[in-house]
């Protein structure tokens, strides 16, 4: 997946996640975790485990701060879905 | 001995979703022209078949993401709290909203979000690391109870009553004692199901030959007919708010009627089969402790659920308690909706308490063919029926492994 595609992926499932929400002005720096509840995170990272394969340990949530960030972080892993 | 006002329990706002009616004017108005709330239904594994099914707007005090998270049952006991406190015009303060307590029925919880979760699972080789974080938020006991407090802002007590089919009347009770004891000054009451989401009560009571069925879904709830087959399984919810008569005469609230009088007991001798001697025995308590006797109860609306056996055995209870009582009349609102699981009691006294203003007794549909066993002097077939008062209506509920909860509401009277 491309950097691009990543990035809309999150947009996808935070979508998905949190619909209430108006996702689309979201900057790629700017907190995406604080815009989460414990539970809906918890939920983001169920969504790349099932939909992705994407395993993200506990000690690695921290790398899930920001679109930039999760893009940063998931990039490897995702280099050849 | 006369009871104070304190002592006294009023019912001052109803907020209701059946699967004939979303507020209580339009299940009131469907009941009486013989709207069924029954259709065609499909659920997982076992496939098709029959349910009453509600068709509230959900959003209307809910979020996207809250129904997504929550459940079903949650759901329905959200818009009937919101429902029934707007009805009672109550907008809770922060001090009120620490005196509320909520305490609602449940027949069962958790197998829908169970099942859920093992079919999600499922399509990962059954790998527990698939198993959602919020199943247990889902399935705890309390759930409904606690996503109402959750939505609503409410800070006191909440607890759900598991009752099995007896549960929507025991919420009420509870509610009424939770008063008394000057636990809370606001009860939110009542009961609640979403019983059609979980293939297993449907597959259980397939199996056990108690699971209705008919060409015609609107004629498969059928109560003492001939032809009866089994149980409709439905979803709904009614919740009321329930106040001490001195509170609700200060506020200058509408009151309903004055849940008088109620009874609990246990059969203690089956799983599924009831008692009538024990179901008697609980009648007659709940009208006693209401002051009142027998033929001073003008409807009673029964449990019966279209079982077989289980309609036989609440008549000869009925008839025991009932003899001679010429101005009592009996009807069944299941034959609309279905059964409504935990929500049953405090659904169908919701459909029956309009009786105190327009002097009607609602029908009970589909008796095509009356079963001799099930006849009842005074069995209100096919059309509603004027009465030429009522001033008292009897409720009954009950669940297996013998639970039975009647409840009596007076007309208000100060």
């Amino acid at each position: 997946m491309t950097r691009a595609e990543i990035s809309q992926a999150i947009l996808d499932i935070v979508n998905e996640i949190v619909p209430d929400e108006d996702w689309s002005a979201l900057g790629p720096e700017e907190s995406l975790r604080g815009k989460l509840e414990s539970m809906d995170f918890l939920d983001v990272v169920m969504e790349l485990r099932k939909q992705y394969g994407v395993e993200v340990p506990e000690a690695d949530y921290g790398q899930l701060a920001t679109l930039q960030s999760c893009v940063d972080y998931l990039e490897p892993k995702l280099v050849n879905k | 001995m006369k009871k104070t006002e304190c002592e006294r329990i009023v019912i001052t706002g109803i907020g209701l979703a059946s699967p004939n009616g979303s507020n209580l004017q339009e299940y009131r108005r469907n009941l009486l022209d013989s709207i069924s709330g029954v259709e065609a239904y499909s659920v997982r594994y076992f496939g098709d078949t029959l349910a009453g099914l509600c068709h509230f707007d959900a959003l209307k005090y809910q979020t996207r993401k809250e129904l997504r998270v929550g459940t079903r049952a949650g759901s329905v006991a959200i818009y009937c709290v919101h429902e029934a406190l707007a009805d009672a015009g109550l907008d809770l303060t922060d001090s009120e909203k620490a005196r509320t307590g909520v305490f609602i029925g449940i027949t069962e919880h958790g197998n829908v979000e169970t099942e859920n979760e093992i079919y999600e699972i499922s399509k990962y080789e059954y790998q527990t690391k698939y198993w959602s974080h919020h199943h247990n938020p889902r399935t705890v006991a309390n759930n409904p109870a606690g996503e109402v407090t959750i939505n609503l802002g409410i800070t006191g007590p909440h607890f759900t009553l598991g009752a099995a089919c007896a549960a929507g009347n025991l919420g009420c009770v509870t509610g009424a004692q939770q008063l008394l004891l000057g636990e809370v000054d606001i009860a939110l009451a009542g009961g609640v199901s979403e019983s059609p989401g979980t293939f297993g009560i449907f597959a259980a009571f397939n199996s056990q030959n108690a699971l209705a069925k008919h060409a015609e879904p609107a004629k498969a709830s059928r109560p003492f007919d001939q032809s009866r087959n089994g149980i409709v399984v439905s979803e709904g919810g009614a919740i009321f708010v329930l106040e001490r008569l001195d509170r609700a005469l200060t506020r200058k609230a509408r009151i309903y009627g004055e849940l008088a009088g109620w009874c609990c007991n246990s059969d203690a001798t089956d799983t599924v089969l009831p008692n009538s001697v024990r179901q008697a025995e609980c009648m007659r308590q709940a009208i006693s402790r209401s002051g009142l006797q027998p033929s001073d109860i003008h409807i009673v609306n029964t449990h019966a659920t279209g079982t077989p056996a289980g309609d036989i055995r609440e008549c000869e209870a009925l008839r025991e308690v009932f003899a001679n009582c010429p101005e009592t009349h009996f009807t069944n609102t299941k034959s609309f909706i279905g059964h409504s699981m935990g929500a049953a009691g405090a659904l169908e006294l919701a459909g029956n308490l309009p009786s105190f203003d327009d002097l009607t007794v609602h029908h009970t549909i589909n008796v095509d063919d009356l079963d001799p066993a099930c006849a009842l002097p005074n069995l209100v077939i096919g059309q509603p029926k004027k009465l030429p008062r009522v001033d008292a209506i009897l409720n009954n509920s009950f669940g297996m492994l013998g639970i039975n909860c009647v409840t009596v509401v007076k007309r208000f009277s100060e």
